[in-house]
């Protein structure tokens, strides 16, 4: 596989307020493979991926991009480098259609006029390109699509834009079997075409039937980057909720660098 | 039965037939976007109602040419209403706005003598400075539009009264601005203006039909596009031949007959806001902003710009329907934009079917809903009934579109369509 990464995270800290969330947090995603972001509710997945799209402006650290250092103040910034992310809550315009949700905020035009019927050409190859065979319409309110299509049009969304780099921040967790079956082999053919997959996920089994490589965060930090084919399931558990696995992850915690946000009396 | 056929990429989809288009309608009317459809039909029988309790004064062409010369000022407020309501937010103070760029132009003309080249554009630039400042403390500020466009309704009630010295009337000579409220186009141009008006509409549906035909995309089905164009054909000559028969009370005196000159007004601002909501990436913006907010912001739309130039748009169009207000009855006073002018607009507005939660509308609908309000104005006066059961009435019919619009969201949240 190729050994330089297309995106790498440096020292990246993120407070909001007085919490610090991110604490010189790295990472690597690497071109042709799918890298499995996981870790404990509120470890701050969500929040590494909304400082890499723009939407959060990180303190401190750095993001390199095929080589370059890159600054990255606006979801415009994140799109023009081809960094594009699916989000957890998914972003739709549910009173927008398929093609006009797939284009918002890039929409193709000629003059002033919209230039749909480009727009809907591209939409429907992008999605051919994803194997969608058949939807309603593409003229469809995203509204009325099942969950399963609608993370399908948020994918397709991501990828429209010869994209380098796609992030998913769980992309499965509200379906089905067969729609996550589905959207998991989306993920691997994303990578199978060359661009970098990011892949947030709670569930072991999906983490290890797609990724090449997982990242495992603890408490805001990053306890280990691995090759998926070098470590058990057990381990990345272990990392997850401990920080540690043997000679894997965090050095042995010092009890400061931790604040108590327990509530008094309801310690457990 | 259903047809599969091939489009952009070749993925499969249905394609659409005259009956499945109307089965599709009819689908989305029960799954409770209901769009405009209940104005349409409360208009019909609104109509039917007062036609048959007043048939010789209500169903007089007169009459119907007084309706638009009445509707006018609401439409428009509406039609500006249309854009805040996209997004979730209100606009209160719109009434008084078009109230106080009426005072403006009037007093540009009279005291200043300027000439109406010049007072028109200065009361429109009053409207959209007013939008700018409202939109700014909303957007910026993060005040409700509520409570800015409240003390707005306040603020605007008083610098009119300041603008009139305390309550004067003024009135005004200049014969365009009296004529854009009162006048009417002579019979020829009449006609002329509503066959280009639909020959227009024609050639845009068949083009768009076409081009999307020649891409190979699925298009509307043939008999859906021509029956949209007889049925506007229809209503158009229709009225216009209601419109072009003599009106006049004492012909002897003067003649009187001709579309309103408000008309062809109304119906430019109709096809410009409708195509720029429709075939504008601004407009797409507005339904997105008003869709999902967070989701435009992360699609890298400016949220705050959007929301400050909606305000501006609502502001702008008031201020056309005071100039209009003040054109009808040839003066300004304290009330010009005041008493129910504001909740009948926005009644028309939600009457007409847009959304009070943002993300669905369009500018037809301040129409529909702006006629529906000017019917029921209209209809109660001629037949005797006093304010109070003209204002119960319309809370009521108001009251009905607003639950129309809180079941529809209800049902949609419940159907997940
Ligand atoms: N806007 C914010 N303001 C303050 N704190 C925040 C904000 N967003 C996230 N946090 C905090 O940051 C921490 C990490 O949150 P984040 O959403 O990144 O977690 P996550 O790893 O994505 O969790 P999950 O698996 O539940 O999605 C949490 O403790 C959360 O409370
Ligand atoms: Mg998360």
């Amino acid at each position: 596989m190729a050994a330089t990464p297309l995106l790498e995270l440096r020292g990246i800290d993120k407070s909001f307020g007085p919490v610090q969330v991110l604490h010189n947090v790295g990472l690597n995603v690497y071109p042709g493979e799918v890298t499995a972001l996981v870790g404990d509710n509120g470890a701050g997945k969500s929040t590494l991926v909304k400082c890499i799209s723009g939407i959060y402006t990180i303190d401190r650290g750095t993001a390199v991009f095929e080589g370059r250092e890159v600054s990255i103040h606006s979801p415009r910034d994140a799109a023009a480098l081809g960094i594009e992310v699916v989000y957890q809550d998914l972003a739709l315009c549910d009173n927008l259609d398929i093609v006009q949700n797939m284009f918002l905020g890039r929409e193709k035009k000629r003059g002033v006029v919209l230039d749909e019927a480009t727009m809907e050409e591209m939409a429907g190859e992008t999605l051919r390109s994803l194997s969608v065979r058949t939807v309603k319409s593409l003229r469809q309110l995203v509204s009325s699509l099942s969950g399963g299509q609608r993370q399908t049009v948020a994918i397709a969304k991501a990828v429209l834009w010869n994209s380098r780099v796609v992030i998913l921040d769980e992309p499965t967790a509200a379906l089905g079997v067969a729609q996550t079956a589905q959207v998991l082999e989306l993920v691997r053919r994303l990578a199978d075409k060359g661009l970098g997959v990011v892949l947030i996920s709670h569930n072991m089994n999906d983490v290890f039937a797609v990724s090449d490589r997982i990242a495992a965060l603890y408490l805001g930090r990053m306890a280990a980057q691995v090759k998926a084919a070098d470590v058990t399931h057990s381990q990345i558990v272990e990392l997850i909720t401990g920080g540690r696995s043997g000679n894997l992850g965090l050095p042995p915690e010092k009890p400061s660098d931790f604040i108590d946000i327990t509530p008094a009396g309801e310690k457990q | 039965m259903t047809i599969i056929t091939k489009t952009a990429g070749g993925i499969q989809v249905v394609k659409p037939t005259v009956s499945s288009h109307i089965r599709d309608y009819w689908a989305r009317v029960r799954g409770g976007d209901l769009g405009t459809l209940p104005a349409v039909l409360g208009l019909l029988a609104l109509v039917l109602i007062f036609g048959t309790a007043r048939s010789e004064t209500f169903l007089s062409a007169l009459n119907f040419a007084n309706l638009f010369n009445q509707g006018a000022q609401i439409v428009f407020i509406a039609m500006g209403l249309v854009f805040v309501l996209l997004l979730g937010e209100i606009d209160l103070s719109a009434g008084f706005a078009s109230g106080v760029c009426g005072a403006v132009m009037t007093i540009a003309l009279t005291t200043h003598g300027l000439p109406w080249t010049v007072a028109i554009p200065v009361a429109m630039l009053t409207g959209v400075v007013i939008g700018v400042v409202l939109g700014t403390l909303v957007a910026k500020l993060g005040i409700p539009s509520f409570v800015v466009t409240l003390a707005a309704f306040l603020g605007f009630q008083g610098v009119l009264l300041t603008l009139l010295e305390g309550g004067k009337n003024i009135s005004i000579n200049d014969g365009f601005v009296k004529s854009l409220n009162n006048g009417t186009l002579s019979v020829t141009w009449s006609w002329i203006v509503a066959v280009v008006g639909v020959g227009g509409f024609a050639v845009a549906q068949l083009l768009r039909w076409r081009g999307r035909i020649s891409r190979g995309l699925i298009a509307d089905p043939l008999g859906i596009v021509v029956a949209r164009i007889v049925g506007l054909a229809a209503l158009a000559f229709a009225a216009t031949y209601v419109l072009t028969l003599e009106r006049a009370v004492n012909v002897v005196i003067t003649s009187l007959k001709g579309t309103p000159i408000v008309v062809p007004i109304i119906a430019v601002f109709l096809v410009l806001w409708t195509f720029v909501l429709g075939r504008t990436s601004y407009g797409r913006h507005v339904y997105a902003v008003g869709g999902n907010t967070e989701a435009a912001r992360r699609a890298g739309i400016p949220v705050d710009r959007i929301r400050i130039s909606v305000f501006a748009i609502a502001s702008f169009m008031a201020s056309i329907g005071g100039i209009l207000a003040v054109s009808k009855v040839s003066s300004v006073d304290p009330n010009t934009g005041g008493s129910n002018i504001l909740l009948y607009s926005v009644g028309a507005a939600v009457i007409g079917g847009t959304s009070l939660f943002g993300g669905r509308g369009k500018i037809i609908y301040a129409v529909i809903g702006g006629a529906v309000i000017a019917v029921i104005e209209n209809g109660m006066t001629l037949m005797g009934l006093n304010s109070g059961v003209k204002f119960i009435f319309t809370g009521l019919v108001l009251l009905a579109a607003a639950s129309v619009d809180a079941l529809a969201r209800r049902r949609a949240a419940a159907t997940g369509t």
